[in-house]
C-alpha cells in the first residue's frame, strides 16, 4: 500500500530543554514534487528534517516518510533517502572521487554500474574536472555539488535538503536548483529548507515556519492570493516621513521599506485601502504616487508571521 | 555480505586520511622510537657516582683507608673535603651534595667499640632512592681485620634471575612498550571519532547505511595493524640496542599484544563517544596514562602499593600487559601459564568495546 505523500507528519514536536524547537507539526508532502520549508533561522527548519530521518526523536507525535513509521523503523529508511547537511560533511582530507566512491561502497552500490554511476554524476554536477582535487580546497559552489551528487548516487526517492544553498553565489543557486527540477522530474521527492524568499518561490509547495510553528502552507500562488492583507505599494521620494505617519495608523499591520517604495499591509477586512492611506499621508502633507500590488512571497511571510508574534505576546 | 563491504570501506577511508596526515603518520613510528632510546637510556636505578663531601676529624691512617674503600665502591663520589659535621650540613641543604660523611676524632676508637657508631652518614632523604643505596653503605665492612670480617655477609647469596647483569634496559623496555602503545593507540582512536563529529562527517555517516558496530570496527582495523607495527619496532630496536632478549616465544607475546591492542583502541572508542572535543579527548586519554605509568608495576613494583592502589591497577589494562611481555620476554614463560592476564585483556576489550558500541546511538539527540 504506497501512500500518495511521501512525507505525513502528525503532530510532530521536539524540545530541546525548555525550548519548543518544533509545536505539533502536521505535514504532507506529495510525491515527485519540490516541498519547501521556509524560515528564518531557529524556526524549526533542521530540527524536523532531522526527525524526519531519524537523526533525533520527536518529544511527540510522528511520522509517516516513504511508508515507514517514524520514529523506530528509521534503519529501514536510510538506503531510500538522501540527506544533504547545512554543513559541508564530507570528507575534506579525500578527493571528489574518493568521496563519491566512498559513499557508493557505503550504500553497496552494486559493483557492476558504480564507476559508470560516477561518471554520470562528474559529468552532470560538472565535477570532471575537479575529481583529483582534494574537497577542502574547492569553491563553496563545487563542495555544495559534491554534496549533492553524494546524497544522489544511490537513486533515493526522497531527498532531504537541509539549506543546501546558504554558501553560494547566485549563479550557483540557479544551477543547483536547476539540478534539482531535473531529479523531480525523475521522480524523486525532494524537501529543501531554504530562508531565500526566490526560493521559496521555485517549490511546488511550501510550509512557512516560524518559531517551530507552521503558520501557512500551500502553492506559492495559492499563498500569495490568500494572504488576507490588501498590499499598497507608496512610492515617495522621502520614505522614511510616510513611513511614519503609516506606522501610526491602527488600520495598517505593517510597512516595509524597499528603497524609495513602502510596502502596506491592511488587513482584507477593511474595504478601501487606498482611501485610508492617501488620506492619511495628505493629512501630513505628504504627495507621493500610491497604489494596489499583487502580494509577494514576503508579504506573505510578512503577514503570517506578523500573526505568530501576537500570539507569542 | 554488505556489513563486511561497508566495513571495509570504512576501513580503506581511514586508511587513506591516516596516511594524508603526515604528523600523525610520522608519530607512529617517531613515538616508540623516541621514547626508547630517550628511556631506555635515561632511566637507571641502579644508582652510582653521588655527590659525596667527607668531614674527616680523625684523619688517621684508618679513616684514610676507609675513604678510599668508600670511593670503591663507586656509589659515592667524593666532591669535597671539609673540617666540620656543620659544612657538611649546609652543603646538603644547598643540594651541593647528597651524601655527607662524618669521622668523629675518636673513630679508631669508635671502630673497637661495638657500642657505638664508627662513622656518621648523613644522607638526602628528600629522595627516596639516595637514602635506599646509602643503606646499603651501612653494610659496608669497618674493621681493622677488613678481609676476614667481609665474608660474614655472604650468607644470603642473591642471585638475581632472568636479568643477571641487572641492565636497565631489560627491565624497562617490556614494560616501555605497553605504555607506549596504550598512550598512542587510546588516544589515536579517541581522537577518530571525535574529530568526524567536530568535522560534521558523523552527521553524514549516521543517514547511510552503516551501523554503529561496522563503523566502530572499520574504524579501530588500521590501528590494529599499527599496533603490531609498533610492537616490532619496539622488539627490534630493543633487541639491536639495548640486548633485551626475547626468551618465550614471540607468537604468544603478539597474541598477548593482540589482545592488548584490543582493550586500548576500545578504550580510546570508549573515551570518543564520551568526549564532544578532540581536546576533551585528549585530556581523558592524559587522565588514563598517568595512572598506567604510576599504578601499573612499570615505575614502582606491584606488590609494595597500597591495597586499594593495587586494586585501581588491577583494572588497567597496561598491568596485565607488562606481567605477559615481562614473563613472555624475560622469563621465557608460556602465554598459558599467565592466562589470567591474558583473559583479563581479551575481557576488557569486549566489554569496553560493547560499551562503546551502545554509547555510540545513531542519534544526535
Amino acid at each position: 500500500m504506497t501512500s500518495e505523500f511521501a512525507i505525513e507528519a502528525r503532530g510532530l514536536s521536539k524540545l530541546f530543554g525548555d525550548l519548543k524547537a518544533v509545536d505539533d507539526l502536521d505535514l504532507s508532502v506529495p510525491r515527485g514534487q519540490i516541498y519547501g520549508f521556509l524560515g528564518p533561522n531557529g524556526s524549526g527548519k533542521s530540527t524536523t528534517i532531522r526527525m524526519l530521518c531519524g537523526l533525533l526523536t520527536p518529544t511527540e507525535g510522528s511520522a509517516t516518510v516513504l511508508d515507514v513509521e517514524i520514529p523506530g523503523h528509521a534503519r529501514e529508511l536510510r538506503p531510500r533517502i538522501g540527506y544533504m547537511t547545512q554543513k559541508f560533511s564530507l570528507f575534506g582530507d579525500m578527493t571528489v572521487l574518493e568521496n563519491l566512491q566512498f559513499i557508493a561502497e557505503i550504500y553497496s552500490f552494486p559493483k557492476a554500474g558504480r564507476r559508470a554511476r560516477i561518471e554520470e554524476l562528474l559529468n552532470k554536477y560538472d565535477l570532471a574536472e575537479q575529481r583529483r582535487q582534494m574537497a577542502d580546497t574547492m569553491s563553496g559552489g563545487q563542495k555544495q555539488r559534491l554534496a549533492l551528487a553524494c546524497a544522489v548516487l544511490h537513486r533515493p526517492e526522497l531527498l532531504l535538503l537541509d539549506e543546501p544553498t546558504s554558501a553560494v553565489d547566485p549563479q550557483s543557486r540557479r544551477d543547483f536548483w536547476a539540478n534539482l527540477f531535473r531529479l523531480a522530474e525523475d521522480g524523486t521527492t525532494i524537501l529543501v529548507s531554504t530562508h531565500y524568499m526566490d526560493e521559496a518561490e521555485r517549490c511546488h509547495r511550501l510550509a512557512i515556519l516560524d518559531h517551530g510553528v507552521k503558520v501557512a502552507d500551500g502553492t506559492p500562488q495559492d499563498l500569495q492570493q490568500n494572504t488576507g492583507m490588501h498590499v499598497v505599494e507608496v512610492t515617495d521620494d522621502d520614505p522614511y516621513a510616510a513611513q511614519t505617519v503609516l506606522h501610526d495608523l491602527p488600520e495598517v499591520a505593517s510597512v516595509t521599506q524597499l528603497g524609495i517604495r513602502l510596502r502596506v499591509l491592511i488587513p482584507e477586512n477593511y474595504d478601501a485601502p487606498l482611501d485610508i492611506v492617501s488620506a492619511a499621508l495628505s493629512r501630513a502633507g505628504i504627495n507621493a504616487h500610491i497604489a494596489i500590488a499583487p502580494a509577494t512571497l514576503e508579504d506573505v511571510f510578512v503577514a503570517v508571521t506578523m500573526g505568530c508574534e501576537e500570539r507569542h505576546s | 555480505m554488505k556489513s563486511i563491504s561497508r566495513l571495509i570501506a570504512v576501513t580503506k577511508k581511514e586508511v587513506r586520511q591516516l596516511r594524508r596526515d603526515r604528523l600523525t603518520f610520522g608519530m607512529i613510528v617517531g613515538i616508540p622510537v623516541i621514547q626508547m632510546l630517550l628511556f631506555g637510556y635515561a632511566i637507571n636505578t641502579d644508582v652510582r657516582n653521588l655527590r659525596t663531601a667527607v668531614a674527616d676529624q680523625a684523619n688517621t691512617h684508618l679513616s684514610r683507608e676507609f675513604v678510599a674503600d668508600l670511593v670503591q665502591t663507586q656509589v659515592v663520589d667524593i666532591v669535597d673535603q671539609v673540617e666540620t659535621p656543620m659544612m657538611l650540613e649546609e652543603r646538603l641543604r644547598t643540594g651541593n651534595i647528597s651524601i655527607g660523611v662524618v669521622i668523629p676524632p675518636d673513630f679508631d676508637r669508635r671502630v673497637i667499640d661495638p657500642e657505638r657508631p664508627a662513622v656518621h652518614l648523613l644522607v638526602d632523604g628528600s629522595d627516596p632512592t639516595i637514602s635506599g643505596v646509602a643503606n646499603q653503605l651501612r653494610a659496608m665492612p669497618v674493621r681493622f681485620d677488613v678481609g676476614q670480617a667481609a665474608k660474614r655477609n655472604e650468607n644470603i647469596e642473591v642471585r638475581p634471575f632472568y636479568n643477571p647483569e641487572r641492565r636497565m634496559p631489560v627491565n624497562i623496555i617490556p614494560g616501555l612498550m605497553a605504555i607506549i602503545l596504550t598512550l598512542t593507540l587510546t588516544m589515536f582512536t579517541g581522537v577518530a571519532i571525535v574529530r568526524e563529529r567536530e568535522r560534521g562527517n558523523l552527521e553524514l555517516l549516521i543517514n547511510t547505511p552503516v551501523s554503529s558496530a561496522e563503523l566502530m570496527i572499520g574504524k579501530i582495523i588500521p590501528y590494529i595493524a599499527i599496533g603490531m607495527l609498533q610492537l616490532a619496532l619496539i622488539l627490534v630496536v630493543g633487541h639491536l640496542l639495548f640486548r633485551v632478549p626475547m626468551r618465550g616465544s614471540v607468537v604468544d607475546l603478539y597474541l598477548a599484544a593482540a589482545a592488548f591492542i584490543a582493550a586500548s583502541l576500545a578504550l580510546g572508542l570508549l573515551i570518543s563517544t564520551v568526549a564532544k572535543t578532540q581536546f576533551q579527548a585528549m585530556q581523558m586519554t592524559i587522565f588514563l596514562i598517568l595512572p598506567s605509568i604510576l599504578l601499573s608495576g612499570f615505575v614502582f613494583p606491584f606488590d609494595g602499593m597500597p591495597k586499594f592502589a593495587q586494586y585501581l591497577g588491577e583494572v588497567l589494562p597496561v598491568t596485565h600487559f607488562i606481567r605477559l611481555t615481562r614473563g613472555v620476554m624475560l622469563r621465557e614463560a608460556e602465554l598459558m601459564e599467565l592466562a589470567p592476564d591474558f583473559y583479563f585483556l581479551i575481557g576488557f576489550a569486549i566489554v569496553a568495546m560493547t560499551a562503546a558500541a551502545l554509547r555510540f546511538t545513531k542519534r544526535l539527540d
